[in-house]
């Protein structure tokens, strides 16, 4: 060992722990890297088809919309419904999972944070980039899809994809951070969360098209201003962002679905939305900052 | 001198739930009775320590020296009071956090390393330091799930001690590992010490205080009942009066 024989710590005093928040996350990111490593790595010790069951549970449950709600109920009789399904699927996955698996974070890692201080943020962006990795296999999967339907470049539909994605890792961090604080204090965080996830699902435009949305204001079913409830629900809109990017350049009249598929200033939308997103995260920071206090002693 | 850790007026309080679930908790109001009960674990408790000092915490059990010294590393937060230190904190505190045991014991250096707060370059420097210090080099790539339980211990140890901290926290017994092992820790611990580095120890074996520390700190029931020379401590604590049954270890 190198240590000097005089030993004077610089700088001045300052409580332990320096800043904390999410810069804190990204100072230490070489713990992240191997925390992250770590995960991935248990994850799928010992299992036959290892990271294959990333493949393997939202292909199962395409096959069942696919054939139970397209099939059966009929909801198929739009262009490319297996497409539009699939789309969804891919962007949506990333927010459950980071949801589902952020909200536990915290208990789950409770013998580190109750004796060692470190950024606590950690472990909710951890989730995030866990549920990021199992997303890009399925955007292959994706890409491929897209070709066989005739999918063709479309920048601004790139445009759209990227705005899309970012929106909801945006938002996905948002919940795993307030939820994961929140379950600290109320475990029934997680059974709470395990509910609204499965009423995410029909809350987007996945297996059923924005068009039914319109189509049941016009019988009457909906109220007007029910539309526009709809599209202020920014999960819905960063699904509407991707279905550009995948699902009407496959279409066979690609600008028509592009204008008659979307709903007007998906754009604006989108960026209004990727700002509400951010302010929600500075707040959900700040709320799990103050809540971060008495981790150590309520875990 | 300028001081390394300043502990003022600070007051930790715990809520003790004596419910879980709603039902208990409605119940339990409806008959009036209270339901949450806050517990001053550590009460206006206020000292320095200088830089370079080793410190020695004493105090019966539950008397809230752990608590203290999570308020010292950041783990907790006051609820009044502040405390402030300058520079690295490390130590002794929850030996092997993150061992994970499905991997190996060369996997769980870096992850441990990092959750510690080095950095990658320190803990390739290190090493073979602490694999040396383990003495598990034969076992680096076996799962840590399979090293016994004083393996374990000795490479969670190894790790910490090679932190790079200018303040050193210690809150377990050396009672991991056998003699030899427990002899090179306080060796460790003690080039610690010469080096400069602001010491923090816990302990209720009264020769090690001595032989580490001049000056002690004891605690009753959260408050800060004695500061001063170690010998008087020992005295203040009675401990001294009967024979230590720690008295011969190392
Ligand atoms: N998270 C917590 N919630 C409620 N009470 C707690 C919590 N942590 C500690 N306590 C209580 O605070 C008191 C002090 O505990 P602490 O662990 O600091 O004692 P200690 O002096 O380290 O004891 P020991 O010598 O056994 O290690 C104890 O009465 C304990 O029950
Ligand atoms: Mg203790």
């Amino acid at each position: 060992m190198t240590a000097p024989a005089a030993h004077h710590p610089a700088g001045p005093l300052a409580p332990p722990g320096g800043a904390g928040g999410l810069a804190e996350v990204f100072r230490r990111r070489y713990l992240l890297r191997l925390l992250l490593r770590k995960e991935l790595q248990v994850r799928y010790q010992g299992s036959v088809v290892g990271l294959a069951w990333s493949y393997v549970k939202p292909l199962v449950r395409f096959f069942m919309y696919f054939f139970v709600m397209g099939i059966l109920l009929g909801l198929n009789r739009f262009e490319d419904f297996a497409l539009h399904i699939f789309a969804g699927m891919v962007v949506l996955h990333l927010f459950t999972e980071t949801l589902g698996a952020g909200t536990k974070s915290i208990v789950r890692n409770k013998s580190l944070i109750t004796k060692v201080q470190l950024p606590r943020e950690t472990f909710p962006v951890s989730s995030l980039l866990v549920s990021a990795y199992h997303v890009v296999p399925q955007l292959i999967v994706l890409a491929v899809m897209a070709l066989v339907y005739g999918w063709h470049f479309d920048p601004v539909g790139i445009g759209a994809g990227l705005l899309g994605l970012v929106l909801m890792g945006v938002l996905a961090l948002t919940v795993a951070l307030f939820f994961g604080a929140l379950n600290v204090f109320y475990r029934d965080t997680q059974n709470f969360v395990d509910t609204i996830s499965i009423f995410i699902t029909w809350s987007v435009p996945m297996i059923y098209p924005l068009e039914r949305i319109y189509a049941a204001t016009e019988r009457g079913a909906l109220p007007d201003w029910g539309v526009q409830l709809y599209l202020c629900n920014p999960l819905a809109e960063a699904v509407l962002l991707f279905q550009r990017c995948w699902w009407t350049p496959a279409a066979e009249d690609s600008a028509t679905a592009a204008r008659e598929q979307m709903p007007s200033y998906l754009f604006e939308r989108g960026f209004i939305s990727l700002g509400v997103a951010l302010v929600l995260l500075y707040l959900a920071q700040r709320r799990f900052t103050r809540l971060e206090g008495s981790f150590a002693e309520r875990l | 001198m300028s001081p390394s850790i300043v502990v003022d007026g600070v007051t930790k309080e715990f809520s003790i739930r004596s419910t879980r679930t709603l039902k208990q908790r409605v119940v339990k109001r409806l008959r009036g009775e209270e339901v949450v009960h806050s517990f001053r674990a550590i009460e206006d408790v206020s000292f320095d320590v200088e830089d370079g000092e080793s410190i020695a915490l004493m105090g019966l059990n539950g008397s809230g020296k752990s608590t203290l010294l999570k308020l010292i590393s950041g783990v907790m937060r006051p609820d009044q009071g502040r405390v402030l230190t300058r520079g690295r904190i490390a130590g002794l505190i929850g030996l092997g956090a993150g061992f994970h045991p499905q991997l190996s014991g060369r996997a769980n250096v870096y992850l441990n390393g990092a959750i510690l707060g080095m950095t990658e370059a320190e803990i390739n420097a290190k090493f073979t330091y602490i694999i040396d210090f383990a003495e598990v080099g034969r076992f680096l790539d076996t799962e840590v799930g399979h090293y016994s339980s004083g393996m374990q211990a000795r490479l969670g140890f190894a790790v910490a001690i090679h932190t790079d901290c200018d303040i050193f926290l210690i809150d377990e017994t050396l009672a991991v590992g056998d003699r030899p092992f427990k002899r090179k820790c306080l060796k460790r611990i003690n080039d610690l010490r010469r080096e400069g580095r602001t010491i923090f120890y816990v302990s209720h074996n009264t020769n090690q205080v001595e032989r580490l520390c001049k000056r002690a700190l004891v605690l009753e029931q959260g408050k800060l009942g004695f500061d001063g020379p170690v010998h008087d401590a020992i005295r203040h604590l009675h401990y001294d009066e009967d024979e230590d049954p720690d008295a011969g270890e190392v």
